[in-house]
């Protein structure tokens, strides 16, 4: 027959099997720890900034004449995960060519940053983002319409790919 | 016959060939530009240059040997250019050593100075012979600072092709095709020096019925279609070998797919039929059809509505009309040879049946180079098997006479076609069956739809002007095939999933004219087992001796077999461009 020896509800002695001074100590904790400084983040109101070494979601640069992007498909290409679809376009401007549909697959985008990497225009760029929710696989698309995102926002990103790219 | 030593092989070379050419022949390929085999030499990418020399010999004529026993070679002070250097006896060439390499880095370096690095705007991105050769034989970084010489961009040769100079690296392929393959000497070099670029003669444009072929052969991407920019990535698509239904040439395409819609069609070698070109028409007006307009699903008149129906029911309203009363199936002349196989074996079964295919003449489409007035991509295949070939007039007046009571028309169109007198004639007749590709005018008369697949949807032959059999590949998914099934798949058709959005491409419900006929046969209680149209060829080779001891992979070894003779040994087919995604 195996008898189990040595628990802790063995080893314990009386004070601690009368509880009440386990419990006196343990509010003392709480009460001592109401008064440090908190750490809990109020999330949603209150946001973490990440640095801009943060990979987020992708966007692309919008400069003040347009998207940086030619649509040459090399993110399209590296993409392990294939989450974007480029199909490309002719315009008047000095660069002949435009994404006239960008698209990427959210549910399929793993934040790995190849396409970022490979962009020979600098036009896709890891941002902030990481709350990134939607309802449906249809929403989870991602067309020109949310990715396209003011250079000015992109500072701090473009700054870190400048340094350590 | 001279023998030569190319890197150590030992070749018997064709008298008065180049170094490039002997090379190509025994399968050694010696990096080049502005070289092609169906175009004379002009010797000015300097990007072949190779070390040549011979075996140094004593007084005695005895070869002299080095320490270690092998032959000393007597190198030439400077390197030569392997394409237009003659072969001569003893020559020894090098093509891979030091020197060499040293001689095609600097060509690369001297060719990439100005040349504006565009890759991700250019469409020849991925197919490039300069990226090929700045992968193999670059430095991979420019010790060039300046400002690069500035060209003209976007220079329209004409509607179809768009020139880019400054992506120019002035190979003169382009010129030289003008002047010599497509007989319309309009392009030339100007300026001198960094300035040199390619004008049109002033007043001309370059529009010739084979100008767009200088696409393909422009090593770099400075000649653009104006109909395809930017459309797809070439590495996005897939690419089926096939052949052009446009004429009855039937040149050699590969057609380029991307989610199951025809991007473009480009010519694809073939030194029987076509070389290595094909015309702007064939080009531009043998894939939209494939496209658009398309007949899905077969429907069946009722009353004055066409409803719905499965093909099966369709197929045995057609099957008994033609045992109860017999009539008359009218073929296109753009069926396979598997197509009218099956017809005629379904017209011997019946015996009430009669069968013809119509002709398609227009004299203004031929040319003495590789366009045909002969518009039917296999006239000369029906024709082998033994149906009669008429025009529309004739059939006209034909079926005035017989009054038939089944009209069924595969693929043959009078009313698309504009023959006269023809909604007078089948506006009488009691049942039209209308077995089509495309929606088109005669639907309103037809009593039974039937889809029909187009060319680039089935696998089959046809039979060329002069005889080539030659195998047609699907490459475009209907509803009843699985491209997973040996169809060409790039790697977006791969690895897509129900979600993604660029694997919607529409597919249509339609069948391959054979499996159609071969339906009637079913429903008529024949016993017909054909799965595949390999089954249909195979016992088309066995009964019809015109086409004997072919199947398809002897079809796609030789490229091609002539009518009733042994297939002809093909050599080596040149590929231009050898970084691009491979059809065969």
């Amino acid at each position: 027959m195996n008898v189990t020896t040595n628990t802790r509800a063995q080893r314990m002695n009386f004070w601690e099997k009368l509880y009440l001074p386990e419990i006196a100590k343990g509010l003392a904790l709480t009460f001592k720890t109401m008064f440090r400084p908190k750490l809990t983040r109020q999330y949603p109101e209150e946001r973490w900034e990440p640095l801009g070494s943060y990979r987020g979601r992708p966007v692309l640069v919008l400069e003040e004449d347009g998207e940086r992007c030619v649509a040459c498909g090399l993110c399209s290409r590296v993409c392990p995960a294939l989450a974007i679809e480029v199909q490309a376009a002719e315009t008047d401007r000095d660069k002949e060519r435009y994404p006239s549909k960008f698209e990427i697959n959210m549910l399929r985008c793993i934040y790995c940053g190849l396409c970022e990497e490979v962009c020979p225009e600098e036009a896709i760029v890891m941002s902030k983002d990481y709350d990134i929710v939607f309802h449906s696989q249809e929403e989870a698309i991602f067309g020109k319409d949310k990715l396209l995102v003011p250079i000015a926002r992109l500072q701090e990103r473009l700054e870190f790919l400048r340094q350590y790219k | 016959m001279p023998t030569i030593t190319i890197d150590g092989h030992k070749i018997e070379a064709q008298p008065g060939k180049t170094i490039i050419e002997a090379a190509l022949d025994s399968g050694i390929v010696i990096p080049h530009f502005c070289w092609h085999p169906a175009l004379s030499v002009a010797g000015n990418c300097r990007m072949c240059l190779v070390r040549v020399g011979s075996y140094k010999k004593a007084a005695d004529g005895t070869l002299e040997l080095d320490e270690n026993g092998n032959p000393v070679v007597q190198w030439m002070p400077k390197l030569q250019i392997a394409c237009a250097t003659p072969v001569a006896e003893g020559m020894v060439v090098d093509t891979t050593g030091d020197k060499t390499t040293e001689a095609q880095n600097a060509v690369m370096e001297f060719l990439l100075i100005n040349h504006p690095l565009d890759c991700p705007i250019c469409d020849e991105a991925g197919q490039c012979k300069l990226q090929e050769y700045a992968f193999k034989h670059s430095r991979g970084e420019s010790r060039f600072v300046e400002e690069k010489v500035h060209k003209p961009k976007r220079v329209h040769w004409s509607d179809r092709i768009v020139f880019d100079g400054e992506r120019c690296i002035l190979c003169s392929r382009c010129i030289r095709f003008a002047n010599e393959i497509a007989q319309q000497p309009v392009l030339t070099f100007v300026e001198r020096g960094d300035h040199v670029t390619i004008e049109l003669f002033e007043g001309t444009q370059f529009d010739s019925p084979y100008s767009m072929n200088v696409i393909e052969l422009c090593p770099v991407g400075a000649l653009t279609s104006a109909d395809f920019r930017f459309r797809s990535r070439v590495w996005e698509m897939s690419f089926t070998p096939s052949v052009c239904p446009g004429c009855a040439r039937g040149c050699n395409i590969n057609i380029g797919v991307r989610n199951n819609e025809i991007l473009r069609l480009e010519p694809r070698p073939n030194p029987h039929v076509n070389q290595y070109w094909m015309c702007d028409d064939g080009r531009l007006n043998q894939y939209r059809w494939v496209n658009t307009g398309r007949i899905s699903g077969a429907w069946l008149r009722q009353g004055s509505q066409l409803q719905s129906v499965s093909i099966e029911q369709a197929l045995e309203v057609v099957a008994r009309a033609l045992a109860d009363q017999g009539g008359m199936l009218i073929l296109s002349g753009s069926l396979t040879n598997e197509d009218g196989y099956l017809a005629r074996k379904l017209a011997t079964a019946l015996n009430t049946l009669e069968l013809v295919f119509v002709e398609r003449n227009d004299p203004s489409f031929g040319d003495s180079f590789l366009r045909c007035s002969d518009r039917n991509a296999n006239s000369t295949g029906l024709e082998a098997l033994g149906i009669k070939r008429v025009s529309w007039d004739q059939l006209a007046a034909h079926v005035a006479s017989r009054k038939p009571s089944v009209l069924y028309f595969l693929g043959a169109d009078p009313l698309a076609e504009q023959a006269t007198g023809w909604d007078a004639i089948i506006a009488t007749v009691p049942l039209v069956v209308a077995q089509l590709t495309n929606h088109s005018p005669l639907e309103a008369f037809a009593h039974v739809v039937l889809p029909a697949s187009t060319y680039a949807e089935i696998e089959g032959t046809f039979t060329n002007i002069d005889g080539w059999v030659q195998h047609l590949r699907p490459a475009v998914e209907t509803q009843e095939t699985l491209r997973i099934n040996g169809m060409k798949q790039s790697r977006l058709d791969k690895f897509g999933a129900p979600n993604d959005r660029w694997t919607h491409g529409e597919r249509r419900l339609c069948r391959p004219h054979w499996q159609l006929i071969a339906g009637i046969a079913t429903a008529l209680g024949l016993t017909w087992h054909y799965s595949t149209a390999a089954d249909v060829f195979a016992e088309l080779s066995q009964t019809v001796p015109a086409f004997g001891g072919m199947d398809y992979s002897v079809l796609d070894h030789f490229r091609g077999v002539r009518l009733g003779a042994q297939p002809e040994p093909l050599g080596v087919v040149y590929e231009s461009h050898f970084m691009k995604p491979q059809s065969e």
